[in-house]
């Protein structure tokens, strides 16, 4: 069901854990749907320093949260947010299509944590910026 | 890994009896002919089939093998009682009564009759999965023709007190449907003591073929065939028996028949260590279902924090196969109707583990799954940002 890309990265998953002096916090989800992802992310010089994630989640929710702080590290914060669901899942080699909603939310934990960051130091978001599971249904629980 | 594959995932799916494949392997090599034919090699077919047929009948206690009929498995099955019950009897009624917590083809089926002038009542279980006895009786009318009710719960494996539930269905003429997958030639069913009318029987959950499967119709009991044509199987089933499908089914039951009683006792034994170990070892795992009125191959352990399918996956990189009532894992995105229903809150409920034990698993699969589940679980839960402090 899954590729062996979405295997390996939830076998080990990269960048587990908290940042405890994070810059942004990003929580998007809800476990009651089964998906709840935090991303911590720690800025210097306008670039993504280090991104650490927690989540609860099946696998495609965990590789996806291991894969968008891979891609996220080390890129400056305008790249960071144009990082979509639709890249990550690429990096991934595919999602099963059930998957590419519910599970994919890790591109919007990024963002989440980049406008928690953007909100703390009084920045304004780029108008561009898209919060992609914020325009489709929810889950209905 | 060289580790043997263990697999614990029986309400899934089965693994065909060895000496039921061997039954079989006449009727798909040399034998062939119809049963209906009027020569000798057709009626060596029939006589094939109805030795099938009582067999299945000796299984359940049926007072005769013609009340048993083969169908293409448990799902026809179900669809059969049910909606040949409703519309052959809308004469008296249109109100059916259920449980919340049925097989998804009794739910689909009921859905389909109530866009259809039926009315569907569905009683509520305990948090123990038990349907709610009281309930039905203050439910049930005159207008009620139905009453289904699992024998047992596939998920959580709550035994129901069908005894009593026939009784009241009686009480009203009402018939009892009992879709009784994954009991029977588990645990003893008794046709003429459980007071059942129709019953759901499907053959690869007692280690039988798989593209057959049986319904057991008390003797004049008003239902209509779902399937027309050539009127075989008393008419309730048409189409050209599946001799060798029938033949496998029938061997399985006689196994089951005979080692029934030893299956359960062995099976239940690596059932009950697994869940003494996990709940000891594991922090915040509990177990589901009714602690005692349950199928003694069924365990369902829910864990706190944790979600269902990586558990499912991590559990498969240890070579270790089964299910989760998690959203995740499911079709529709939701988790366990079931679990739900049994009042158990959707974040728990996703961290469920269903493990459905088979003939072919041996004492040392308990410690298997044991020894690896606390390293598991503790690993999410690492990963989890709703697990406290102190389970990390």
């Amino acid at each position: 069901m899954y590729s062996q890309k979405v295997m390996e990265h939830f076998r080990n998953p990269r960048n587990v854990g908290e940042i405890p002096d994070a810059d942004g916090i990003g929580k998007v989800g809800n476990p009651v749907c089964g998906d709840l992802m935090w991303i911590y992310i720690k800025v210097k010089d306008n670039k993504l320093e280090d991104v650490k994630f927690k989540t609860f989640g099946c696998g495609a929710a965990i590789a996806t949260s291991s894969m968008v702080t891979e891609m996220a590290k080390e890129k400056t914060i305008d790249e960071a947010l144009k990082i979509s669901r639709q890249d990550v899942a690429d990096a991934l080699d595919g999602l099963p299509p059930i998957k590419m909603h519910c599970s994919n939310l890790a591109s919007d934990g990024l963002k989440a944590a980049i406008l928690d960051y953007m909100k703390k130091r009084g920045i304004k978001p780029p108008e561009w910026i898209k919060i992609e599971s914020e325009t489709e249904e929810k889950c209905d629980i | 890994m060289s580790e043997r594959i263990v697999y614990m995932d029986y309400a899934s799916s089965s693994r065909v009896d060895p000496r039921v494949v061997e039954a079989m392997l006449p009727y798909l090599r040399e034998l062939y002919g119809n049963p209906s034919s009027q020569h000798s090699t057709g009626s060596k077919m029939r006589g094939a089939l109805e030795d099938a047929r009582a067999k299945v009948a000796a299984l359940i206690n049926a007072e005769k093998p013609s009340e048993v009929v083969f169908t293409s498995g448990a799902t026809e099955s179900t669809n059969m009682a049910l909606r040949g019950v409703a519309f052959r009897n809308r004469d008296k009624g249109n109100h059916i009564i259920a449980s919340k917590i049925e097989h998804i083809s009794v739910l689909n089926t009921l859905k389909y009759l109530s866009k259809n002038g039926f009315e569907v009542t569905y009683l509520l279980v305990d948090k123990h999965g038990t349907v709610d006895v009281e309930a039905l009786k203050t439910t049930i009318t005159d207008k009620t023709i139905l009453v289904t009710v699992g024998y047992a719960n596939n998920e959580v494996g709550t035994i129901q007190p069908i005894r009593e539930i026939a009784e009241i269905a009686h009480s009203k003429k009402a018939y009892l449907h009992t879709d009784a997958t994954p009991a029977v030639g588990k645990i003893p069913v008794d046709m003429v003591k459980d007071g059942i009318d129709l019953m759901t029987i499907s053959s690869w959950d007692m280690y039988g073929p798989y593209g057959i499967g049986g319904i057991y119709v008390k003797r004049g009991t008003r239902v209509e065939p779902l399937i027309l044509g050539g009127g075989q199987e008393g008419g309730l089933r048409s189409g050209t028996e599946n001799v060798a499908g029938a033949v496998g089914m029938g061997r399985a039951a006689e196994l089951a028949k005979a080692e029934m009683a030893s299956d359960a006792e062995r099976l239940s034994k690596i059932r009950d260590r697994i869940v003494e170990r996990v709940l000891k070892e594991i922090p915040y795992s509990f177990l589901n279902g009714h602690p005692t009125r349950r199928l003694p191959h069924n365990a369902n352990i829910r864990f706190s924090f944790v979600e269902g399918e990586s558990l499912v996956l991590s559990l498969d990189m240890e070579g270790i196969m089964l299910s989760s009532g998690s959203a995740c894992s499911s079709k529709t995105l939701e988790p366990s109707h079931v679990l739900i229903a049994m009042g158990i809150p959707h974040v728990e409920a996703q961290g469920s583990l269903l493990i459905s034990l088979g003939r072919f698993n041996v004492p040392e699969d308990a410690e298997r799954i044991a020894d690896v589940l606390p390293r598991i679980i503790k690993g999410l839960r690492q990963m989890s940002p709703i697990a406290p402090e102190e389970v990390r």
